[in-house]
């Protein structure tokens, strides 16, 4: 065959598609989730960042007085605001230095004044965009403005704001500060090491051996996730406290500090831990350790040239994660961490304690580094582990050794009498009258309407709390995961979502509660009404918690047949009937597992919520904390255990929903 | 069936089609006519462009550049929701969670059919396909045969135009793969629906189709039925993709002879000038065997006195290597019946006489390989 078609593709126009109903709709959708996500992630973070760059300082130099005699007449003198205070040394220069509401009162300047005096003052800006308050009055303009010296007094002068990075050399170069990096950094590698250890000793007797009650084991490792995790905390003071019953364990060692940090981090990151490694554990190949018996290796050899190799990527990620939990914790140091500053807690201390928003942002931007390190790394490692199992594999059964199996079985009952211990501990001290004078039981720490912290109001939110949470982020998760994932073209687009879905994950919760306070508090802002509301603590929730929910929607849609979206469009049906007949359908063991884990996690977040509840809005988690502030330590321990039933409840109605649903809609499972 | 060509009005017309992925082409100036009710497969090796072209012609991956007219419309930028086609892939893609019936009605509800004759309609297509027993059942309880033919009445229950068969056999085994070719041949017959089908496979290909588009590196080697591109491939690639065949390197003599081997040999007419270098080429069921004592064949003929250095029993006939010095290294496969084997006795290390037929030995440009 002669061969005359050309080589090189013809210039010119290329073929554009023209968009069906369907994809007009999947766009519109993914562009309003996306919007959603910019509203509430991107938005704030900016505007918090660009907070953090905010700097504001009193300029003295923008400002004129003069000064009458008694009888109240002007001579014409003009005064400059700096060289009086260079003359009378009122103000040192770190007192110009103030925060976005700061105010200077004028008054020191003048060493005579005295507001009973007949002498009148004026004033005026230099500047036109100079600004000072008389009592409540912003004055603008370069105007002179007569005051007698009873009002004088209540002139209050307000700074300039510049950007640039003060705050941040500010923020170095006071160690009070800049050691939280070392303290959280040193807190945070600490827990990991230790968790990581131990998870996978536990991980390992539960996939390796053939010891007893594994169920029970598993269940028992799970148990942390469902309470805050300031609530090991709490135990921690009841244990090892001042008044502690175990005290004398620490040998004079106070457990207020980097030690029940530590350790309180290790109970609340163990499943996380365990559960990565379990999975890797759980999907290596028998086939090699035949190998390795074959070749005659040792069992120490063969651990470390097989199992260890094979749960490697596992057991990075576990670090990583656990790292990330335990930098970016807040309940937990807050409560047991005592004059041991770390990051997070600083973040809470300058905006709630000492009303510094710009310096409260600086510390998030310095958190917010290794908590996107850590995750960046996560990520990588994550996508390396893809397809470590072929199909061939054959899963690995573990053979009963006595000696083994008897000593694993007392390393894991160690691991569940702390974990249950620390529950116990918790449980026991809100049933007790008073610790530890009265130890006779009673109910009276459950009035949680008589302490401060919005009593039983503040758990019944909670719940809503998670309902709402579970039902809309689910929602708008599965959703948005299914729009990204089987819209065809507009590949840009769908990158760009795929980054905003992953945002979260790496932002700590302080950090991203700060940021509504910037952004939604804004009284410019045309969403300033739902702060202080329900709504945004649900919508903070749920971006809190975007990024796994959308992996786990990812991946049970990624199961699906890519192909099935082409058969209906063939069939020329709609896919939203698609979407709900078959893909919705399909996936509901995933759709009932992301809304359990929005509600888990909406009962026991602290973090983000701190800065954006109001007195109507009051959480149990939250609740938790502020008795805890107070001094009501055993009803901030049962309202610990609260959230504990309440999820452990949850869990059990979301297994029976799931079986439900299982022998309904999955009835195609069964061969 | 041969005679629905281009000469026919063509349902669907493919116009100089390319698809780029960066700066790779896929398809590269594809044009192509398909008749009314014809059954085209294409066929080429993995990653040729053919299942690019299917795709292309569904709409679910536009082409770059090009044109495709179905039925006399304009559907190049049009979504596969506005074309006019059914199709079945690889996967079948049966919805997993709803029964054998429901899937068969996806495509039939909101199109106006009340729920009777939905029903009737579906009914009509489990017995076209023989699975009405299967009804209730989900797909995951039926076998990758019945799931096959559940996804085929899927794709043609709204009666669309045109037919497309995404590689439809090949997650089957080989009896199942068999007995389901004739099985679509005779439904596509029945229906008279037009179809194409993607295929890597060549005996599905020669089985099953009126035309075969034969694909490689994007571009169109050849357009024919089978007899026609087993017999008379276009391209060394076609002659070598489809069936077996021998292949040795020679110099043109003059356009009815070749030499190689320092003799010549006469082959089929052809456009090459003396002098270039062309590969000949010979099926290995064309070879006949003579018997030596038959005496030699006209003078004519190409005929090889070779030595039988290995002999394989393939059941229905016997593959044989044969030895000639004009070859050097290379060998000459030849199929040769049971009968033929018998008859002249043929054993490893005989010397046998075999002749090349003058029409069987093709030429092709060695430039092209």
């Amino acid at each position: 065959m002669t061969d005359t078609s050309p080589t090189q593709m013809p210039a010119g126009p290329v073929i554009k598609g023209k968009l069906s109903r369907d994809d007009v709709l999947m766009r519109g959708g993914m562009i309003v989730i996306a919007l959603y996500l910019i509203v509430t992630l991107v938005m704030p973070l900016y505007v918090m960042f660009s907070k953090s760059l905010s700097t504001y300082t009193f300029q003295l130099s923008q400002y004129e007085f003069q000064v009458s005699d008694e009888d109240g007449t002007f001579d014409g003198t003009i005064l400059n605001a700096a060289d009086l205070n260079a003359q009378v040394q009122a103000y040192e220069p770190s007192d110009l230095n103030a925060g976005s509401d700061g105010r200077l009162a004028v008054t020191p300047l003048f060493p005579e004044f005295s507001f009973r005096s007949p002498v009148r003052y004026q004033l005026r800006n230099t500047v036109a965009d100079g600004r000072f308050l008389v009592g409540s009055t912003l004055t603008e303009g370069t105007e002179w403005v007569e005051l007698d010296s009873n009002t004088f007094r209540r002139v209050q002068l307000r700074p300039v704001q510049a950007r640039g990075i003060d705050n941040f050399v500010n923020y170095f170069s006071t160690p009070a500060l800049s050691n939280s990096i070392k303290n959280s950094l040193m807190i945070a590698v600490f827990s990991t090491i230790v968790t990581v250890a131990l998870a996978f000793g536990f991980a390992y007797a539960l996939n390796r051996t053939c010891m007893r009650f594994k169920g029970a084991f598993r269940l028992i490792a799970m148990m942390p996730i469902l309470v805050p995790s300031l609530l090991p905390g709490i135990a921690l003071v009841y244990l090892f406290g001042n008044q502690g019953m175990l005290k004398e364990l620490l040998f004079g060692a106070s457990i207020y500090g980097p030690i029940g940090i530590v350790v309180g981090s290790v109970f609340f990151t163990f499943p996380h831990a365990f559960l990565i490694i379990s999975t890797a554990l759980a999907i290596s190949d028998a086939r090699l350790y035949e190998a390795a018996t074959t070749l005659r290796a040792s069992p120490w050899r063969t651990f470390w040239t097989v199992t260890i190799p094979g749960a490697r990527y596992g057991l990075i990620s576990a670090a990583f994660v656990v790292f990330n939990l335990v930098i970016t914790d807040f309940g937990l140091p807050k409560v047991i961490g005592g004059q041991f500053n770390v990051l997070a807690v600083d973040i809470y201390k300058q905006v709630i304690g000492q009303q510094n928003f710009e310096m409260g942002a600086v510390v998030s931007v310095v958190l917010v580094v290794p908590a996107i390190f850590a995750f960046a790394i996560d990520r990588l490692v994550q996508s390396k582990q893809v397809a470590s199992l072929s199909a061939r594999s054959v899963p690995y059964q573990p053979s009963p050794n006595k000696n083994v199996d008897r000593a694993f079985f007392g390393y894991c009952t160690l691991i569940a009498v702390f974990i249950v211990g620390i529950l116990a501990v918790c449980q026991f001290a809100a049933l007790i009258k008073f610790w530890p004078y009265d130890l006779s039981l009673s109910l009276k720490n459950y009035q949680f309407n008589k302490m401060d912290g919005g009593g039983w109001t503040a758990y019944y939110n909670s719940i809503k709390l998670g309902l709402l949470t579970a039902v809309i982020g689910t929602a708008v998760v599965f959703f948005g995961a299914y729009l990204v994932e089987k819209s065809g073209g507009f590949k840009t687009g769908r990158a760009i979502f795929q980054m905003f879905a992953m945002l979260p994950m790496a932002i700590p919760g302080m950090v991203l509660g700060l940021a509504y306070i910037f952004f939604f508090n804004n009284p410019d802002n045309p969403l300033n009404g739902i702060y202080g509301t329900m709504a945004i603590l649900v919508i903070c929730t749920v971006t809190h918690f975007y990024t796994v929910s959308h992996l786990t929607a990812v991946t049970a849609l990624k199961q699906m047949d890519g192909e099935f979206e082409s058969v209906s469009a063939s069939l020329k049906q709609p896919t939203m009937k698609l979407f709900t007949r078959v893909t919705v359908p399909v996936c509901m063991p995933s759709i009932l597992d992301i809304s359990i884990y929005l509600f888990v996690n909406a009962m026991t977040t602290v973090s983000a919520v701190v800065f954006l509840y109001s007195p109507t809005t009051a959480l149990a988690s939250i609740a938790v904390l502020n008795m805890d502030d107070a001094g009501d330590i055993a009803p901030a321990a049962a309202m610990g255990m609260m959230i504990f039933y309440t999820n452990a409840g949850a869990r059990i109605i979301h297994m029976i929903l799931s079986r439900g649903v299982l022998k309904r809609t999955q009835a195609w499972r069964a061969r | 069936m041969n005679e629905v060509t281009a000469a026919s009005p063509a349902y669907l017309n493919i116009e100089n089609l390319w698809k780029a992925f960066g700066d790779f082409h896929a398809l590269k100036d594809v044009s192509l006519d398909i008749g009314e009710g014809e059954f085209v497969c294409f066929l080429g090796p993995s990653g040729c462009g053919k299942t690019t072209l299917l795709r292309a012609i569904a709409g679910l991956d536009l082409q770059t550049k090009g044109r495709v007219m179905q039925a006399g419309r304009d559907v190049s930028n049009l979504p596969p929701s506005e074309r006019d086609f059914g199709i079945v892939f690889q996967s079948y893609a049966l919805f997993p969670n709803l029964t054998i019936e429901k899937n068969i009605a996806f495509g039939l509800e909101n199109t106006g059919r009340k729920k009777p004759e939905i029903d009737a309609r579906v009914s009509e297509l489990l017995e076209m396909v023989g699975l009405e027993e299967q009804r209730k059942k989900y797909p995951a309880q039926l076998s990758g045969g019945q799931q096959q033919r559940i996804a085929l009445a899927r794709a043609i229950a709204t009666n669309p135009g045109l037919l497309l068969l995404d590689e439809p056999l090949s997650a089957l085994d080989a009896k199942v793969r068999v007995f389901l070719r004739h099985e679509i041949k005779e439904l596509q017959r029945k229906l008279g629906v037009t179809t194409i089908m993607v295929t890597h496979d060549q005996e599905e290909a020669l089985s099953m189709a009126d035309r075969i588009v034969v694909i490689n590196h994007g571009r169109i080697d050849q357009v024919g039925t089978p007899t026609e591109i087993y017999r008379h491939p276009a391209t060394l690639f076609v002659a070598g993709f489809i069936g077996d065949m021998n292949q040795i390197t020679a110099k043109v003599t003059d356009s009815d002879n070749v030499s190689f081997g320092g003799a010549e040999t006469h082959c089929a007419t052809h456009a090459f000038a003396p002098g270039h270098d062309v590969i000949v080429a010979i099926r290995p069921e064309d070879i006949i065997p003579y018997d030596a004592a038959d005496g030699v064949p006209d003078a004519d003929r190409n005929t090889l006195d070779v030595l039988v250095t290995e002999m394989e029993f393939l059941g229905s006939f016997w593959r044989c290597r044969l030895e000639h010095e004009r070859f050097g290294d290379a060998e000459l496969i030849a199929n040769m019946s049971m009968n033929a084997v018998r008859r002249l006795d043929v054993t490893e290390g005989k010397r046998i006489v075999v002749e090349l037929p003058k029409d069987r030995v093709m030429v092709f440009d060695a430039a092209e390989g």
